[in-house]
């Protein structure tokens, strides 16, 4: 356990172990039936939204690069994800099988769309680059509700509806045929097969991924080109290829993401990957706090199933997670807590010191 | 960035701001727990009671048809109730998205619901009934969805209202009836599964129908607060007709940039544009001579007991939403009796047994005389009304 001893190394298995017991207790209440449906509805949602914030924070937190569109990238997976799964089921009857190849053709689809946004989207920084990510992110939406696509033995078969005009009609499929995306009314009537497990296992993965990158000498890089882009590019770093790699790796979490959430969904139309849905994931990210993946973790978990825990005050339910929100966020950001929670953890650790020694 | 580390941000928060913060969301919680409408609602008291659950959008742009829903609920509850069958109703919001109303779904059935009247809005309601058709199953029926999504493979899934392609159909074959002669323009929200639900079908069955449509045109949620364009290429077109199946928000729109235009125009909606009378400070005389194609009139005489008590106690005319989800309790009674389950029926034992007394029951309810088929779809007529001196006349 020697590598234990490094500070980093240390605080990320932590992390790991913390998700892994959060999942263990998870698995037992469910396999008790102790978890009331309200949450045991939302655990894969969870899942979901936990890569999101992993992946946004890469970006946000870690490269340094506000992006507004990360919604974008999970509807590319969502889409593919589900046109893969539909499609392969006369090939492949296993579920899991088709989960797990639905999330990696939709992480490599997000994964190339990230790369070709992120030719002229990192050629900026700062707000300008925010308002392009969050034009992008639109652009998708756009684009996938013009998406006609049905499956059937002859093939897959996709209509770009540009004019509005098509129908899944226009398709023509075979007597034995799906229609799987049906424009703007989205991905519609088609089975489920994602799993809690599989999102436990994808954050797992997430996870190491992320901390791994972060770690390494890429990560290195990509927090000096964050910290000081001019001294990192004199010391020979390549700015616009480690913030590539961010972003890239980064869409590529959000496509496989975007493909466990679909699978979750019978119903999931391009609306639902707006605006509104990219600022959720940044809330998570900046309440977790930026580049702290733990806290990613926490956010996304807890802000997923705060709104649903405050049913009970109907109308106001919205009002009062705002507040709750704007709350957390002055509190977190209290240089009088924060002090008084640096103390706390200061005394413990020195005790731990003080026992150490005496042994 | 540095606006995002947090840095720049240095509030000013000291202990009494804490305290009269948190004594703020406590004063809150209590006022909103007086005004709390989603709870239980009903006539009988106790624990007894047969267990309606309802979703619909209660907040958010589309909450006036999930109120509409959730009322009707809880009125249809209150009226159906008998000694026998005791009913007690419960809402959740949904804000129209798939994701929220499956949440919504969990919580009623946490709360012990036996059978589901609702969702309002049809991706909703697409992603609800995956979960019902799901092991165990829950009997759902719902008002206002009408994409075909909904009941297809599902057998405890039921709808009160027509599908879309049925309402496509039924007011091509109208017009084809009727008004043979106009010029068509279809006129939709492509950003909408109800509008290019109806859209795609009503052009299907006008090429057999032989309906002349000489122009198309779409718009979507965010761009429809101005139809200026698309009139005017409509009328360049020549068209003499609009066949705009779309919901009566964006209708009152048109109907204005028609009148503002001088584009003299008639026009024909369906069930979505019911409540166009309503819409806050549209002049409704532009509605003069609006066909529609619904299946409830406040109007009608036979209604008048429906209407007035739901005037009293909500304050508004009801609309088709209302009348659907009030058929669809309704539906539900008639369905409980005919299975002979009673007031502690087992969910699962309900969705089993409820579906195969759908079909043979007939419900005579407001929106006419509805009876399912196989595969949930509700058969009835629909009617055409115009709207003559505010009022709607049968067509």
């Amino acid at each position: 356990m020697k590598f234990l001893k490094d500070k980093q190394t240390r605080h990320d298995f932590v992390t790991y172990a913390m998700c892994l017991v959060a999942f263990a207790i998870v698995f037992f209440m469910q396999s008790n039936h102790m978890i009331p449906r309200m949450i045991a509805g939302q655990l894969v949602p969870i899942t979901a939204y936990i890569v999101m914030a992993i992946s946004l924070n890469l970006v946000v937190g870690i490269a340094g690069d506000l992006s507004l569109g990360h919604a974008g990238f999970m509807s590319v997976g969502a889409y593919t994800g589900i046109v893969t799964a539909v499609a392969l089921e006369s090939v492949v009857p296993s579920d899991p099988i088709r989960l797990a190849i639905s999330i990696v053709v939709g992480a490599i689809a997000a994964a190339i769309l990230g790369f070709l946004i992120g030719i002229p989207v990192l050629r900026l920084s700062g707000d300008y680059l925010a308002i392009v990510t969050l034009a992008f992110g639109e652009i998708i939406k756009e684009i996938v509700t013009c998406l006609i696509v049905g499956v059937d033995s002859r093939g897959l078969h996709v209509i770009f509806n540009i004019t509005g005009n098509s129908t899944i009609d226009d398709l023509h499929l075979l007597e034995d045929g799906t229609a799987i995306i049906k424009g703007a009314q989205g991905a519609s009537g088609v089975s489920t097969y994602s799993t809690f497990l599989a999102g436990a296992i994808l954050v797992m993965v997430a996870l190491v991924i992320v901390l791994n990158l972060v770690r390494s000498r890429t990560g290195r890089a990509i927090m000096a080109v964050r910290d000081n882009k001019i001294a990192a590019e004199s010391v020979g770093i390549s700015v616009t290829e480690y913030r590539m790699i961010a972003f890239v790796v980064s869409a590529a979490l959000a496509g496989a993401a975007g493909a466990l959430f679909g699978g979750n969904f019978s119903q999931l139309s391009a609306t639902k990957f707006d605006f509104n849905t990219s600022i959720l994931i940044l809330v998570f990210v900046v309440l977790g706090g930026l580049g702290n993946m733990r806290g990613s973790v926490i956010a996304a978990a807890l802000l997923t199933v705060l709104p649903e825990l405050l049913r009970q005050f109907s109308d106001y339910r919205m009002l009062i997670y705002a507040i709750v929100l704007i709350l957390v966020m002055i509190f977190t950001n209290n240089p009088q807590l924060k002090a008084f929670f640096g103390r706390v953890k200061d005394r413990f650790t020195s005790k731990k010191e003080v026992a150490a020694d005496a042994q | 960035m540095s606006s995002l580390t947090g840095k720049s941000l240095n509030p000013v928060m000291n202990r009494r701001s804490v305290i009269a913060s948190a004594a703020g969301l406590g004063a809150m919680s209590i006022l909103a727990g007086c005004s709390s409408n989603g709870g239980d609602s009903g006539s009988a008291s106790g624990d007894a009671s047969f267990k309606i659950g309802t979703i619909g959008p209660l907040t958010g742009a589309n909450a006036s048809y999930g109120k509409s829903v959730t009322q009707a609920v809880e009125l249809g509850c209150k009226d159906f109730s008998t000694k026998e069958l005791p009913l007690v109703s419960k809402a959740e919001d949904d804000q129209a998205d798939g994701e929220k109303a499956v949440n919504a779904f969990n919580t009623l059935l946490d709360w012990g619901m036996q059978a589901l009247v609702g969702p309002t809005t049809t991706g909703a309601s697409v992603a609800v009934a995956a979960e019902c058709g799901n092991d165990p199953e829950t009997f759902m029926i719902t008002p206002s969805a009408s994409s075909e999504d909904v009941t297809k493979g599902k057998d405890c899934v039921f709808q009160v209202c027509f599908t879309d392609p049925n309402q496509g159909v039924n007011a091509a074959k109208f017009l084809a009836e009727k008004y043979a002669n106009e010029k068509f323009v279809l006129f939709y929200n492509s950003g909408d599964a109800y509008s290019s639900g109806i859209a795609d079908s009503f052009k299907a069955q006008a090429a057999k129908s032989k309906l002349e449509i000489v122009d198309e045109e779409t718009f979507k949620d965010d761009s429809a607060t101005s139809f200026t364009n698309q009139l005017t290429k409509a009328k360049q077109a020549g068209a003499t007709m609009i066949f705009a199946p779309i919901y009566y928000t964006p209708a009152s729109v048109l109907l204005k940039n028609a009148k503002d235009m001088g584009y003299d125009v008639k026009m024909m909606g369906c069930d979505g544009m019911d409540g166009i009378l309503g819409v806050e400070g549209f002049d409704t005389s532009l509605a003069e001579g609006l066909l529609l194609m619904t299946p409830f009139s406040a109007d009608d005489e036979k209604n008048a007991d429906f209407v007035n008590a739901y005037k009293d106690k909500y304050g508004d005319t009801p609309d088709q939403f209302a009348a659907d989800a009030y058929d669809g309790v309704h539906a539900v009674v008639e369905a409980l009796k005919e299975a002979g389950l009673g007031v502690d029926a087992d969910p699962t034992e309900v969705a089993e047994k409820l579906p195969e007394a759908m079909l043979k029951i007939t419900v005579d309810g407001l929106t006419g005389k509805l009876s399912w088929n196989d595969k949930g779809q509700v058969q009835k007529d629909p009617t055409a009304y115009v709207i003559t001196d505010g009022k709607y006349v049968q067509a």
